[in-house]
């Protein structure tokens, strides 16, 4: 994997960092602050640490935290976790078109790295799966540089935020970054017309149907979103190049 | 420290963490894939970061924000106005975090909007 000289000597791998770079200070400022925001819940600083360094996810672990602080029973608490990441279900379908080429325990540990500015970079920077072992080479050292970078940044920065939870008000709103971070790799996909009507329908549809529980409005969202993107195609004979 | 109860329950989130992010590659098994869901996934990426962006910054619990002099959305339309003017280029993104951050805090911490 990282520890893979022909993954990590690769001059992939340091695009995927350099990217990974572009959205730093934001994965930062959001790790920061779900580590405040984990010991502020009542989570403790040792069960803190460890849930940040075994799970990874952050709206993952701000969902199950309160939770697990009043001692729901665990198979609400991992159910509600998987739901929280069910937009991941719709990268890995994706993704697979990636990875299938890889052995199951090379695509599971670098899965489980792939977040969501992970994926969303990585599909920017290879929009068509390679077909040769060359260019799966450079899309594995692409992703595990990208991912290194991210995952190294988050657990400093949660860690940090562990430890100084009590030094961090959480009204300062430093987590505003992250939100930053997303906003800016928006700008970045918006490239057509229509993928700029996925942003619209998708984030009214966020809204609309953000009463549903376990942030399943994502999922709707990103269904109605693909589905009228699909139906416009269909009807106006949008072609290919416009998106 | 934590008991093994607690680890066995961090353990098994690590494992809902590898089968949302892994679901559909877990298996080698071939998966029918149509050519309209082909197409459908060019518009997953953005659906997704905007559906869990646009409610971040413009509305409060669910609800639509009902005024202008809101932090969030001012610092957001400044991101989306420095990344505008650069076109992207260069460090765009990073630049949409710091100016962004740089109207939001004040008026957030200051002005207590």
């Amino acid at each position: 994997m990282f520890l893979d000289p022909a993954n990590f000597r690769h001059p992939a791998f340091r695009t995927g960092m350099a990217d990974a770079f572009k959205v730093a200070p934001g994965i930062w400022a959001w790790g920061l602050m779900t580590g405040v925001s984990m010991v502020q819940a009542g989570l403790g600083t040792a069960m803190s640490t460890w849930m940040t360094l075994l799970v990874y996810g952050g709206s993952a672990q701000l969902a199950v935290t309160p939770l697990m602080a009043v001692g729901t029973p665990v198979w609400v608490v991992l159910a509600t976790a998987f739901c929280v990441n069910l937009r991941f279900a719709v990268f890995s379908l994706h993704l697979r078109g990636y990875l299938m080429a890889w052995p199951r325990w090379q695509r599971l540990t670098i899965g489980y790295l792939i977040a969501d500015l992970n994926y969303v970079q990585f599909v920017q920077n290879h929009p068509q799966p390679a077909t040769d072992a060359a260019g799966q080479r450079a899309e594995m050292a692409y992703l595990c540089g990208n991912c290194f970078l991210t995952w190294a940044g988050w657990q400093i920065a949660s860690v940090l935020g562990i430890v100084l939870a009590s030094q961090v008000p959480l009204e300062w709103g430093l987590g505003f970054a992250g939100v930053l971070a997303l906003v800016g790799i928006l700008c970045s996909l918006a490239s057509s017309r229509m993928r700029t009507v996925s942003l619209v329908v998708s984030g009214a549809a966020a809204i609309a149907a953000y009463a549903l529980p376990l942030r399943l409005n994502i999922l709707v969202a990103i269904a109605a979103a693909v589905a009228m993107c699909l139906v416009i195609e269909k009807t106006a004979g949008v072609n290919k190049a416009a998106t | 420290m934590i008991d093994v109860f607690q680890l066995l329950t961090l353990l098994g989130l690590a494992a809902m963490t590898v089968l949302a992010r892994c679901f559909f590659f877990i298996l080698s098994r071939e998966l029918p894939f149509p050519a309209w869901a082909q197409r459908g996934l060019l518009y997953a990426p953005i659906a997704a970061l905007a559906a869990v962006v646009v409610p971040e910054v413009l509305a409060t619990q669910g609800q639509l924000i009902s005024t202008g002099l809101d932090a969030r959305l001012l610092g957001a339309a400044a991101g989306v106005a420095y990344y505008t003017y650069r076109r992207g280029q260069g460090q765009a993104v990073l630049g949409t975090i710091v100016v962004g951050m740089a109207v939001y805090l004040p008026l957030h911490i200051g002005l207590g909007w």
